[in-house]
């Protein structure tokens, strides 16, 4: 025993230990056949003793206790049962690898005695119920249908099974299939090869220069299923290689898939994967498969795999299983987080402060010049910005949920007035700040009611139209340049402009003569005091509606328009901010004065050069490639009193508002700015052309332009009657 | 010459003189083919000078006791060189051709 190196001792006491946890086990077993814990016991005797030996080169040993392991792993699969007489060999079994191993160890390099040999083989005969030697196939195609039969069972339960079909043209490529098989030797052990040929014609008309070669490979190794892939990666477009992993990786992968995070719902391809069940080359074949399918029989991916012989049943539906559960767990975590919006309102309060201070602090870093802060004040600016996104993110709401509220309003009313009208609901899904949604809500309300009012007619007025019974009533959101679209609309009976032109007269809103066009006509309705309906109903029409539309709208920096068709219907849009908080803004300078413009309207900034565009200084536009752009010279606009001259270069800005455009003169660009909106005191509110104030890093104030008063002034400058709408 | 052969008593004898690769595996599979008549009841190849063998070579073989199978006389591979004995091991193939191998006492340890 003194001339045996530590390893074996430690191996020699292991395997004593481990047996007689195995004989005890299989006594426990006599008591409880079905014991799972006895029979797991004994299979990891089995199992280690199997991995040890081959560690040390005790080939003797490896080659009967895997036979006693196969018949072990059958037992532990419900597949084999046991009883008295299998208990009784597996003691033999037992008794017989203590003989084995003392002879391993005590007569090194020494071939087996026959009477050990014979037991073996007995012994396995009595495992298995075969004989050993008669098991062996003895030709290739009898070989290849026991391998077939090997993968469906759990005889090579511990092998990948990999398949290589060589195409024809392999060998000429240069492919030498046994370089692959050569190397993939060095990552493990390669248990059995088949070889076939299906594709061989009769000698004679066979080519040695083509590949007729299919190999299915039994490999044991523990490295993963990539790596394995690697090994055929030159032979890929020579080779169609399929890899089915081993009944012991099924239960690692089994195990990876409990483990996977459950955080948010992935595709099936990409979980298979994360556990390194498939590779991406694989999931991309699939896929690229499963799209040539025809359309009406496509399959799902897992069957796909499964019936491709890449992954086995077990792991896919545990795969769906554990999809289906993040799913839920998904589904009801989104519908738990509830916050109190006032703690909403203080964390967006405070994010806005740290923009400022941020930008305070980029100041500094410039100011001084400090190099090496730059790079974390960079970082820290990229943070900021992300969190402010993902702060205003938290207060926006999907509009759907004030869009299905009219539902219950369009059916009463609908009753109520003996109208038959349905309700349609898209874009539902558009999301945007919560404020503003409920701020929405009372102008949408009046719309609506409108639509219901004014808008649709009598069944029988509209039979007698030639439209269908039941009028319809649309509710539509979409997003548009940083802004969020909502659009009211009915199929009823539309304004009549001379109706409205005829009220404004009398009212005196526009003067006879007057030309309107027919844009500014349907917005005269946002006029106060101005109502088409002759008798008021007790839902609307008593001309203290649209105005009050008009001015909730515009409170929240956003705007209304109308459009209609006699006869055919009418179209309400309104354009509305996303946020009420923060912005992106665009920084410019004139005369010494800083503004902000709300980036998302900002289409182009240009040089204000007279050689380029033609520049009428009297009218205030410009040419601006063929099109005529009224402008407005911001620092002449505020400062009206003030003489100043033009010597420096100047830049136009040109800005959009839904449709209109306009330029603005500025002196100076200084680029994006997150803007904190600050709304001003009630003493500004009226100001023109300015919609509130922000505080800059440097602590100065600086005044965000109301785009769309500056445009409408812009126009009203050019053409005063245009402007009309504006004059309220 | 690729192969040499012998005749005696519808055994055929014959030594393999050169590498079994894609290279010369049209002519080897000529010779082959040749050998490949109804006056054949054995084929013995002798494999000794074979120093490579890939896959095309392989294929050949592989082919040629299909072949012997089919036409019912036996195919005997002799004095397999390491070459051929190294493909044999890697791919289990001993058992399939079920011809002794001989290994040499000082076969390389793999």
């Amino acid at each position: 025993m003194s001339d045996i190196n530590p390893a074996l001792e430690t191996f020699s006491q292991e395997v004593d230990e481990l047996l007689s946890a195995m004989e005890e086990a299989l006594l426990g077993l006599e008591g409880m056949p079905d014991d799972a814990d006895c029979i797991n016991s004994i299979f990891r005797a089995m199992h280690t003793i199997k991995g040890s030996s081959g560690l040390f080169g005790f080939d003797d040993v490896v080659a009967f206790a895997h036979e006693a392991e196969t018949v072990l792993d059958r037992v532990r699969n419900g597949e084999r049962a046991i009883d008295a007489e299998l208990i009784a060999v597996l003691l033999a079994c037992k008794d017989h690898t203590a003989q084995l191993i003392q002879h391993a160890l005590f007569n090194e390099d020494e071939a087996l005695p026959e009477v050990l040999q014979q037991q073996s083989l007995d012994l396995i005969t009595r495992l298995t119920g075969q004989s050993a030697t008669a098991g062996m196939p003895t030709t290739q195609e009898e070989k290849a249908d026991h391998f077939e039969v090997d993968v469906n069972t759990t005889d090579s339960s511990d092998n990948w099974v990999i398949s290589l079909a060589f195409k024809q043209n392999a060998l000429r490529n240069g492919m030498d299939p046994l370089s692959f098989i050569r190397y993939l030797q060095t990552l493990g052990k390669i248990i059995e090869v088949i070889i076939t040929m299906p594709t061989l014609p009769r000698i004679e008309e066979m080519n040695p220069e083509d590949c007729y070669l299919n190999f299915k490979i039994a490999f044991n190794s523990s490295v993963d299923k990539k790596t394995i892939e690697d090994v055929f990666e030159f032979a890929e477009d020579d080779c169609v290689i399929t890899i089915l992993p081993p009944h012991s990786r099924q239960e690692h992968y089994l195990k990876l898939l409990a483990d996977l995070p459950e955080d948010q719902v992935k595709r099936l391809g990409e979980m298979l994967v994360e556990i390194g069940a498939l590779t991406e080359k694989e999931v991309s074949i699939i896929l690229h498969e499963q799209h040539n399918e025809e359309h009406a029989d496509k399959r799902p991916l897992g069957e796909i795999l499964v019936a491709k012989n890449i992954l086995q049943q077990p792991v896919i539906e545990q795969a769906l299983k554990k999809q289906e559960s993040v799913k839920q767990k998904v589904n009801k975590e989104s519908n738990y987080i509830r916050v109190d919006a006032a703690k909403l309102g203080y964390l967006i309060n405070l994010v806005g402060e740290l923009v400022i201070s941020g930008a305070a602090m980029r100041l500094m870093v410039d100011k001084h010049g400090l190099s090496d802060v730059d790079d974390v004040a960079s970082t820290m600016s990229h943070l900021v910005e992300d969190i402010r996104d993902t702060a205003l993110q938290l207060r926006m709401v999907q509009i759907g949920e004030t869009f299905t509220r009219f539902q219950r309003v369009v059916h009463d009313v609908s009753k109520e007035l003996g109208k038959q009208i349905q309700l349609q609901i898209t874009g539902g899904e558009a999301e945007l700040d919560k404020t503003v949604v409920e701020k929405i809500n009372d102008p949408l309300t009046h719309l609506v009611r409108n639509s219901l009012d004014h808008g649709i007619e009598t069944p029988a007025v509209r039979l007698r139209a030639g439209k269908p019974e039941k009028g319809t009533i649309q509710l539509n959101a979409y997003h548009d340049s940083g802004r969020i679209v909502i659009q009211i609309s009915d199929d009823g009976q539309g304004l009549d402009p001379d109706k409205i032109v005829a009220k404004a007269i009398a009212k005196g809103l526009v003067k006879p003569d007057q030309i309107l066009s027919k844009h500014e006509i349907y917005n005269l309705i946002f006029e106060p005091g101005l109502s088409t309906k002759e008798e008021a109903s007790n839902l609307s029409g008593r001309g203290v509606g649209m105005d009050v539309v008009r001015r909730n709208i515009e409170a929240l920096r956003g705007n209304v328009s109308v459009d209609s068709e006699l006869g055919q219907g009418t179209t309400v849009t309104i354009h509305l901010p996303l946020t009420l908080a923060i912005i992106d803004g665009f920084m410019v300078e004139a005369q010494k004065e800083r503004y902000i413009i709300p980036l998302s309207m900002v289409e182009e900034c240009v040089e204000m050069s007279s050689d380029e565009w033609q520049i009428d200084d009297i009218q205030h536009y410009v040419n601006l490639r063929g099109q005529v752009l009224p402008y407005l010279r911001l620092g002449d606009f505020f400062h009206k009193n003030k003489k100043h001259t033009h010597t420096q270069r100047e830049s136009l800005v040109v800005v959009r508002f839904g449709d209109a455009k306009a330029g603005f003169v500025v002196d100076e660009l200084h680029g994006e700015n997150q803007t904190v909106i600050k709304p001003l005191g009630k003493l500004f509110e009226n100001l023109n052309g300015i919609g509130g104030a922000t505080v800059l890093g440097s602590g100065d104030v600086a005044l965000i332009l109301d785009v769309q008063g500056l445009i409408q002034h812009a126009k009203k400058r050019v053409n005063p009657a245009l402007a009309l709408s504006s004059m309220a | 010459m690729a192969a040499k052969a012998k005749k005696d008593d519808g055994i055929l004898h014959l030594s393999i003189k050169d590498d079994m690769t894609i290279y010369n595996a049209q002519s080897l599979k000529e010779t082959l083919l040749g050998y490949c008549h109804t006056g054949t009841q054995e084929l013995q190849l002798d494999l000794s000078a074979v120093n490579e063998i890939d896959s095309a070579g392989l294929q050949l073989l592989l082919l040629l006791k299909a072949e012997a199978q089919k036409r019912a006389f036996t195919l005997r591979l002799l004095r397999h060189s390491e070459a051929v004995i190294e493909v044999f091991e890697l791919l289990k193939l001993g058992m399939y051709f079920g011809d002794p191998i001989v290994i040499p006492a000082n076969w390389k340890k793999s």
